[in-house]
C-alpha cells in the first residue's frame, strides 16, 4: 500500500521550484536576446572600424552583464534543486534527465564563463578578432545551454528513448538521439530561444525609445532600434509558427494540457478556439454539470487546426480524456482514467511482488510478477493517482496564461512592423506616442514569457514526468518547515537581487552610452 | 558483471574526482575573497583583489555546477541521496554561492541597494562557508552520513507509515549533523585554509602592488600552518581508521581495518598521484615563502591540489570501497557499482567527456590572454573595464 502523501510538502516543493524557475526566467531571455544583438553591433564595429558601434555595443554589454549575473545566481539552485527537493524524481528518471544537464555544463556553461570574461575585460588585451569571436561565443554558449536544458524539459513533457528497469526501479535511457532530438525538444528549443530573442529585441527598442523620449542620443537610439526591430520581427514571426507546431505536438502528447489551456471539456470535431472568454468560477470538476464559461467568443474550427493541422479533426476535451472511449491518433481507443489507475496499481503491486520474490529466491513468482508488470508498466505512474480529478490541471491558470501569451505574441509582431515602418519613413524620432508604447512594451515581453512557462509546467500537472511519475511521488523526504524556510529565503534573496539589478540597470541606462550627447546627428 | 560497464563506472568516478580536484583548486577565488579585509587595507587594494579573482569566479561557479550535474548524470543515487538528504548542508553552500554570483557585478555600482561593503561581506561569507562546507561534505565520503536507501519505498514496501521516498535522511538536521563530527570539520578547515593559501598565491601571481604582495607573503605562513595541521590530522586519522569495504562478489559492505591505508598500498598509482599532488602543493608554497621574488607558486600548488584531491576521491571509491557510507546501516552505503547510471547513459556521457580537453584548451588560451599583465594600481585607476 502506498503511504498517504504529505500534500503540503508537495505544494511547497512545487512552489519553491516555480519561484526559482520564474525568477531565473526573468533574466535568461534577455541574456539570450541581448547576446545576439550586442554581437551584431560589435560585428558592425569590426567591419566598419567606427567607434560609434563599439560604444553602442559596450553600452548594451553593460546591461547584459548586470542581467547575466542574476541569471547565473538564480540558475545555480535549479541545477541542484532536482536533488534537494525532488530526490525520488532524481533516481526514478535521473538516468535520462541527468545527462543533458551534465552536457549543458561541459559544453555550454564553460563556454559562457570563459568568453564572457574576455568580452568584458579583454577589450584592451586581445585582438579585435578574438574579442568579436568571444562575444559571439558568449551568445553560442547561452544558446547551447538553452538547448540542453530544454531537451531535459521536453523529455518531462513527452518521455521517449527509455525503458523501465524493474531491477533498478528506474527508467533507463536506451536511445540518446531520441531524447536529444525529439520533435518536442527541437520545437521547444526554437520556441523558447525565439521568445528570448523577442524579449531582447523589445528591450532594446524600449530602452532606445526612452532615449528618444528624453531627446538624447538619437543616432544611438535609432540605430539600436533598427537592428533590434529587424531581429525582433523575424523572431516574432517565427515564434508564431513554432507556437502552432507546439500546439500540434501537445495535441498528440499532452491532450489534457491543450484541453485545460482551452477550457475545453466536451470534445468534438471542428472544435473552435476561444479567442476571448471568461471562465465560470462555479465549475469545480469536469463532471459537475456547470458550464465552463460565463461567456466566450470562438474562432470556429481553429482548435482542431491548432491541434491537428486539420480544421475538421476531433479534439478530445477534459471529460473525454478522463472517460476515454475516443479514437486516438494511433487508431487505438483511449482508456478511461479509472482503468489506467487500476492498471497502474497492478504494475506497482507486480513490481513489489517481483522484488520480494527476487529477495526470497522464488523464481516462479518472480517470473509471473514480471509478466504482470510488463502488461501494465505503461500506466505505472497512474497507480499513484488517488482521485481522478487530480488528472485535471488548473484550468483557469492554463486558460488565462495561454491567452496572455498568444495575444502578446501577435502584438509583438504588430509592434515590430509599426516600429520598422516608422523607422523606414524616418518619422520614429518624432512620434512621442510610439516612444511610450516602446517603453511600456518591455514588461509585456516578460509577462508573455512567464505566461508561456506557466502553461508548459502547470499544464502537465499532476505529472512530474508525463504519465510516468506524478509530483506526489517525486519529492524528497523533508519537513515542510524546511521547505517553507528555504522558499522564503530564496524569495527574499532573489527579490533583493531583482531590485538591485533593476536599480543598477536604470542608473546605467540614465548614464547612457559613452557617446557625445550634443554631437551633430545625435540630437 | 559486464566489464565494459565496470570500466565506465570507474571512468566516471575518475572524471568526478578530476572535477572535484579542479573545483578545490578553483576555490582560490573563495580563499582570496575571505582575505579581502585582512590583506586589502584600502579601497584601491580591495579593488585589485576583487578584479583579480573577479576574472576567474565564473570558472569556480561553472565547475561547481558541472561537478553537481556530472554527479547527477553518472551517479544519480548519490545525487538524490546526498542533496535530498543533506538538504541544509547543500542549501547553505548554495545560498553563499548565489550571493557571490551577483556580488562582483553589483558591489561597485550605484543603486545596488545594500552598498559596497555588504557585497564584500557576501564575498567573504562565500569565501569562508563555501570551502568549509564543501570540505565537510567530502569528508563524509570517509566518515559516513545518516541516511537510508530503500527502493522498495516507492512501491509501498516500507509499510503503512513509511514515506514513498527512496533516499531518506535519518535525522531532522538534514546534513548539519555532519558538522558534529570533528573529522569532517578537520577536512573542512583544511580545504578552507588551502583555499586561502591558493588565493594568496594567486594574488602574488596576478597583482603588482608591493604593499599588498608583502602582506600576502606574510599571511602565507600562518595559513599554510593551519592547512597542514588540519590536513595531516585528517589524512593520518583516515589512513588509520576502519573503512567501508565492499565484497565484490556479493556487494555486501563490511568494515575493514586500515581500509584506506590498504587502498593506498594496493593502488600504487593512486598513492603516487596523491603524494605527487601533496609534494607539488608544498613546493609551490615553500618556494614562494623562501624566495621573495617567486610568483609562480599558484601553478604548482594548484596542479598539486588537483592531483591530491583526485587521489583522495579515488581512495574513497576505488578498490571495492563504499564512497558514500551510511552510518544508519552500512548496507545502505553507496558504491560506484550500486549508485551509477546505466551502461548506455555512462557510454553517452563518456563520449561527451571527450570534449573536455577541447574545453580545457580554450580556457587555457583565454586565461593566458587575460592574465598577460598583472593588475596594478595604474590599471584600476585608469581602466574602465573593471569590477
Amino acid at each position: 500500500m502506498i503511504a498517504n502523501v504529505d500534500t503540503s510538502l508537495v505544494d511547497w516543493s512545487r512552489a519553491q521550484f516555480a519561484l526559482t524557475a520564474m525568477y531565473h526566467w526573468i533574466f535568461v531571455p534577455l541574456t539570450l536576446g541581448l547576446s545576439v544583438i550586442q554581437a551584431v553591433m560589435e560585428t558592425m564595429y569590426y567591419r566598419t572600424g567606427d567607434e560609434f558601434w563599439k560604444k553602442t555595443a559596450k553600452f548594451w554589454m553593460k546591461i547584459f552583464g548586470i542581467n547575466f549575473a542574476v541569471g547565473v545566481a538564480t540558475g545555480l539552485i535549479l541545477e541542484f534543486e532536482f536533488g534537494t527537493n525532488w530526490s525520488n524524481y532524481s533516481w526514478f528518471v535521473g538516468d535520462i534527465f541527468g545527462a543533458p544537464l551534465a552536457i549543458e555544463g561541459i559544453l555550454a556553461f564553460f563556454m559562457e564563463a570563459t568568453f564572457i570574461a574576455v568580452m568584458f575585460f579583454g577589450w584592451d588585451k586581445v585582438s579585435k578578432k578574438f574579442h568579436l569571436a568571444s562575444t559571439w561565443l558568449v551568445s553560442l554558449g547561452a544558446t547551447l545551454s538553452a538547448w540542453w536544458i530544454l531537451v531535459a524539459n521536453a523529455w518531462m513533457q513527452h518521455p521517449v528513448g527509455m525503458q523501465f528497469n524493474p531491477d533498478t526501479v528506474r527508467n533507463e535511457m536506451v536511445d540518446f538521439m531520441a531524447v536529444a532530438f525529439s520533435p518536442d525538444a527541437v520545437n521547444k528549443f526554437f520556441h523558447s530561444v525565439l521568445s528570448g530573442w523577442v524579449l531582447g529585441a523589445v528591450f532594446v527598442v524600449g530602452v532606445s525609445c526612452w532615449f528618444l523620449l528624453k531627446n538624447r542620443q538619437r543616432r544611438f537610439a535609432l540605430k539600436s532600434i533598427k537592428i533590434a526591430a529587424v531581429f525582433g520581427i523575424i523572431s516574432a514571426g517565427l515564434i508564431v509558427f513554432t507556437g502552432h507546431v507546439a500546439g500540434t505536438i501537445i495535441g498528440k502528447t499532452q491532450p489534457m494540457k491543450l484541453a485545460a489551456a482551452e477550457g475545453f471539456y466536451e470534445g468534438k470535431e471542428g472544435a473552435g478556439l476561444v479567442a476571448v472568454g471568461l471562465l465560470n468560477p462555479a465549475k469545480q470538476t469536469y463532471n459537475d454539470g456547470e458550464d465552463p464559461f460565463i461567456f466566450r467568443i470562438e474562432i470556429p474550427k481553429m482548435l482542431s487546426f491548432l491541434a491537428n493541422s486539420n480544421f475538421d479533426s476531433f479534439v478530445p476535451g477534459i471529460a473525454d480524456i478522463i472517460e476515454g472511449g475516443y479514437e486516438q491518433d494511433d487508431g487505438t481507443i483511449a482508456l478511461p482514467a479509472e482503468e489506467k489507475i487500476e492498471r497502474g496499481k497492478k504494475a506497482i503491486t507486480a513490481l513489489a511482488h517481483y522484488r520480494e520474490a527476487g529477495k526470497s529466491g522464488d523464481e516462479a513468482t518472480k517470473a509471473a510478477a514480471y509478466k504482470d508488470f510488463q502488461e501494465n508498466v505503461e500506466y505505472f505512474g497512474y497507480g499513484y493517482i488517488k482521485d481522478i480529478n487530480e488528472l485535471v490541471p488548473s484550468v483557469p491558470l492554463n486558460f488565462y496564461s495561454f491567452r496572455i501569451m498568444v495575444v502578446l505574441g501577435f502584438y509583438f509582431v504588430l509592434f515590430f512592423i509599426v516600429v520598422i515602418y516608422l523607422g523606414y519613413k524616418e518619422k520614429l524620432h518624432k512620434m512621442k506616442w510610439m516612444h511610450w508604447i516602446g517603453v511600456l512594451t518591455i514588461p509585456l515581453a516578460y509577462i508573455a514569457g512567464q505566461a508561456g512557462w506557466i502553461v508548459a509546467e502547470v499544464g502537465r500537472q499532476p505529472w512530474a514526468i508525463q504519465d510516468l511519475l506524478p509530483v506526489t511521488v517525486a519529492v524528497s523526504k523533508l519537513d515542510v518547515s524546511s521547505v517553507k524556510l528555504t522558499f522564503f529565503i530564496f524569495a527574499f534573496l532573489f527579490t533583493m537581487m531583482l531590485i538591485a539589478a533593476v536599480g543598477i540597470s536604470i542608473r546605467e541606462i540614465r548614464k547612457g552610452p559613452d557617446l557625445p550627447e550634443l554631437e551633430e546627428g545625435n540630437n | 558483471m559486464d566489464q565494459t560497464y565496470i570500466f565506465l563506472q570507474q571512468y566516471w568516478w575518475v572524471i568526478i574526482a578530476l572535477l572535484g580536484g579542479i573545483l578545490v583548486f578553483l576555490l582560490f577565488v573563495q580563499g582570496g575573497n575571505s582575505l579581502l579585509f585582512e590583506i586589502g587595507k584600502n579601497d584601491a587594494e580591495r579593488k585589485m583583489m576583487i578584479n583579480s579573482t573577479g576574472r576567474k569566479w565564473e570558472f569556480t561557479f561553472t565547475t561547481l555546477v558541472t561537478f553537481g550535474a556530472s554527479f547527477f548524470a553518472s551517479f544519480p543515487l548519490f545525487y538524490s541521496t546526498s542533496f535530498g538528504g543533506a538538504y541544509w548542508l547543500w542549501m547553505i553552500i548554495l545560498f553563499t554561492f548565489v550571493l557571490q554570483a551577483v556580488s562582483y557585478e553589483f558591489q561597485d555600482r550605484a543603486g545596488n541597494l545594500v552598498g559596497k561593503k555588504t557585497y564584500h561581506i557576501f564575498l567573504i561569507i562565500n569565501g569562508i562557508l563555501g570551502p568549509v562546507l564543501l570540505g565537510g561534505a567530502v569528508a563524509t565520503f570517509f566518515n559516513g552520513s545518516n541516511f537510508i536507501v530503500d527502493k522498495g519505498n516507492i512501491l509501498g514496501l516500507g509499510g503503512l507509515e513509511s514515506s514513498s521516498v527512496i533516499s531518506q535522511w535519518a535525522n531532522a538536521s538534514h546534513g548539519l549533523d555532519a558538522l558534529l563530527d570533528p573529522w569532517n570539520v578537520a577536512l573542512g578547515l583544511a580545504v578552507f585554509f588551502l583555499a586561502r593559501v591558493l588565493g594568496i598565491l594567486y594574488f602574488i601571481n596576478s597583482i603588482d602592488h608591493e604593499p599588498l604582495i608583502k602582506r600576502c607573503r606574510k599571511a602565507l605562513i600562518p595559513n599554510t600552518a593551519i592547512f597542514l595541521v588540519s590536513f595531516l590530522a585528517f589524512v593520518i586519522r583516515t589512513l588509520l581508521k576502519d573503512g567501508f569495504a565492499v565484497n565484490p562478489d556479493t556487494q555486501e559492505i563490511f568494515m575493514q581495518s586500515y581500509k584506506y591505508f590498504s587502498n593506498l598500498i594496493e593502488m600504487p598509482i593512486v598513492a603516487g598521484v596523491f603524494l605527487i599532488g601533496v609534494v607539488l602543493v608544498l613546493y609551490g608554497i615553500l618556494r614562494t615563502i623562501f624566495q621573495s621574488t617567486y610568483d609562480k607558486g599558484i601553478w604548482f600548488a594548484g596542479f598539486g591540489t588537483v592531483l591530491a584531491v583526485l587521489g583522495l576521491f579515488l581512495l574513497a571509491g576505488f578498490n571495492n570501497t563504499a564512497y558514500y557510507p551510511s552510518n544508519v546501516d552500512i548496507q545502505y552505503s553507496l558504491t560506484i557499482a550500486n549508485s551509477s547510471s546505466s551502461k548506455n547513459t555512462l557510454k553517452v556521457m563518456a563520449y561527451a567527456s571527450l570534449l573536455m580537453p577541447f574545453v580545457f584548451a580554450y580556457i587555457f588560451y583565454a586565461w593566458r590572454s587575460l592574465n598577460k599583465d598583472k593588475i596594478d594600481k595604474d590599471e584600476i585607476d585608469t581602466n574602465k573595464h573593471m569590477y
